[in-house]
């Protein structure tokens, strides 16, 4: 990103003007639509506020001692931890499992997979909130009608209805959604991995498993460290967009995860004060557990 | 041994290929069901082309309205973001002022801001001018105005597309605008006419992720358009709500290929370009 000074125009009379013309309209919009709110975002949280009357009041940190307080808020925060761990796990696990063994094995018919895989990433959450409803559908869903074919009506379930079981169906579709692009996102770093370096340690007589450890792994590392601080931050949101199209939070808050917590203190309960300390914690939480992971997970870059 | 293990993949990965394939086809057939297939088993092909469920989904559900709205607000989201970002990035690249450094962090802090989290101040702040300007429009401007929404999209997707416009634009050599500048040409055409049809591939990069972005949103649109003219996301939202109240499976399935269909026919166009934009420009998931 560092730019020679060589690389710049030479400086010409009127060229601050210029300068100012094409920056003015993108600064306005950036500093109007995203600063502000974001300034507001935190200077919200400090104010009781109903949104609609004058009426705004200060009252420092209470809202946040009051989320301390607040069952559902807790429940909304295990929930968005457990879905955080378990989603991250399974995604980057399968991910860099099956990314590795379709570029080591040169499958055929690579390029279809990949089309295929990569189809959820361009769809939006409201239609896999969907697909997946009728997956769940307790009647008529593709699982449990499915099951009810084989005959094995025990194993039916209120998918999306059934407390124990709303978060992990989330996690499901979740899962289903972001696998095949952190597969290709690999498959596409692995790639780049000369075969020689492969040939040399088959030479010496190390097996597949060995070899990725030993190799890819550590060769796609910055790769994989970045991919995971943004996941943690992509998945705090995907969790909120797909809990909001597909259960609402319920049933009873069992699925509510902290973004659409916030909606509901927001929305339908009209205390946007308390929303945005919410919106405030769940900043600090995903800034601080992507600094966590990065930090982590820092190596020295090996080169090939 | 290999041979076993070569096998083993294929069923995998296969299997998994057809976990993602299977529930978009099989959402595809159910559309042209008649309200009695649904009962019984999921997997017997529709009987025949109940077209039925269109008609419900256009016109009784209003997705072919709401389908204009998704179209010129995606449009429109994209003119803007390329007629701001791409002369900033430009001077971002090319000149030295001061600020330069504070504008380039800001971008790039602003990259880590989610929408999500500044919907609720957005929405405020435009009830907000509603209200100041209630003498002027006295059925409100700033809500339910496409126009609006798609200046958030393009506001909000400022920083990630500046910060790949402005690296490509550090890669061009700096010879073709002095030579151009050596035959006369404006610092304005230089812009347009040198670097612009230069920077194409990152510009195409740029619009196709915006596009999605803009398509597939629902936060933003189901905000900031409250009133009768909604997207198609949002349209689609409330067939599913309508669904659950009156099992009315078939119009929902038929709103879902409405929303679909033009993106995996836009994906199936530009698949290549897509997935070699992920790998080299940003990671956003």
């Amino acid at each position: 990103m560092a730019d020679a000074p060589s690389n710049t125009t030479p400086r010409r009379r009127g060229n601050g003007l210029f300068v100012l013309a094409c920056l003015l309209p993108a600064l306005v919009l950036f500093v109007v639509f995203m600063i502000v709110p974001t300034v507001n975002v935190f200077r919200m949280s400090f104010y009781t506020w109903s949104g609609f009357s004058p009426d705004m009041r200060f009252v420092g940190l209470d809202n946040f001692t009051r989320l301390l307080d607040d069952a559902q808020f807790v429940r909304a925060f295990q929930n968005t931890v457990a879905l955080l761990v378990v989603v991250t796990v399974v995604t980057m696990g399968t991910g860099l499992f099956l990314a590795a063994i379709m570029t080591r094995q040169r499958l055929r018919g690579r390029p279809l997979y990949r089309f295929v895989l990569y189809v959820p990433s361009v769809l939006s959450v409201v239609v896999i909130a969907a697909i997946f409803s009728a997956i769940f559908d307790q009647e008529n869903g593709l699982l449990n009608g499915t099951l009810r074919l084989l005959s094995l009506d025990g194993l039916q379930q209120v998918w999306l209805g059934n407390q124990d079981l709303v978060l992990w169906s989330v996690a499901i579709a979740m899962v289903w959604q972001s696998l095949g692009y952190y597969m290709v996102l690999y498959m596409s770093g692995m790639a780049s991995i000369p075969e020689e370096v492969y040939e040399a340690s088959a030479l010496d007589g190390a097996s597949a498993g060995r070899q990725f450890f030993a190799i890819t792994l550590p060769l796609i590392w910055q790769n994989l460290r970045t991919t995971l601080t943004f996941f943690v931050m992509s998945a705090v949101n995907l969790s909120f967009v797909l809990v909001r199209a597909m259960t609402g939070g319920g049933p009873d808050g069992s699925s509510e995860v902290l973004l659409s917590y916030m909606y509901k203190q927001a929305y339908t309960n009209s205390s946007y004060g308390y929303g945005m300390a919410i919106g405030v914690v769940i900043f600090a939480f995903s800034f601080f557990v992507s600094l966590l992971v990065s930090r982590a997970t820092r190596r020295e870059p090996l080169q090939f | 041994m290999t041979t076993i293990r070569r096998t083993l993949t294929y069923v995998l990965v296969t299997a998994i290929a057809l976990a993602i394939a299977v529930p978009v086809a099989w959402v595809l057939l159910a559309s042209l069901k008649r309200r009695g297939e649904f009962y019984g088993s999921p997997w017997t092909l529709p009987e025949g082309l109940h077209l039925q469920n269109y008609v419900d989904a256009f016109v009784t559900a209003n997705m072919g309205r709401y389908f204009f709205t998704s179209v010129l607000v995606t449009l429109l989201g994209l003119v803007f973001v390329v007629a701001v970002s791409v002369p900033a990035a430009y001077v971002i690249a090319r000149y030295e002022f001061r600020g330069r450094g504070l504008v380039e962090v800001a971008m790039l802090a602003g990259l880590f801001v989610n929408v999500n989290y500044i919907v609720v101040p957005i929405f405020l702040m435009l009830v907000g001018w509603d209200r100041a300007l209630v003498e002027v429009f006295p059925g409100g401007f700033f809500i339910d105005n496409p126009g609006v929404l798609s200046l958030v999209y393009a506001a909000t997707s400022i920083p990630f597309t500046i910060y790949l416009l402005t690296a490509y634009f550090r890669s061009i050599p700096v010879d073709y605008e002095q030579a151009a500048a050596l035959d006369g040409a404006s610092r304005f055409q230089i812009m347009t006419r040198v670097m612009l049809p230069m920077a194409k591939p990152a510009l195409t990069t740029v619009l196709l992720f915006n596009f999605l972005a803009y398509w597939n949103d629902f936060i933003i649109a189901l905000t900031l358009l409250p009133g009768e003219g909604k997207t198609l996301q949002v349209g689609l939202l409330n067939l599913m709500t309508a669904q659950k109240a009156a099992a009315d499976y078939g119009r929902l399935y038929a709103g879902m290929v409405i929303v679909i269909v033009p993106v995996l026919i836009f994906y199936a166009l530009i698949q290549r370009r897509l997935i070699e934009g992920m790998a080299s420009g940003g990671v956003k998931g």
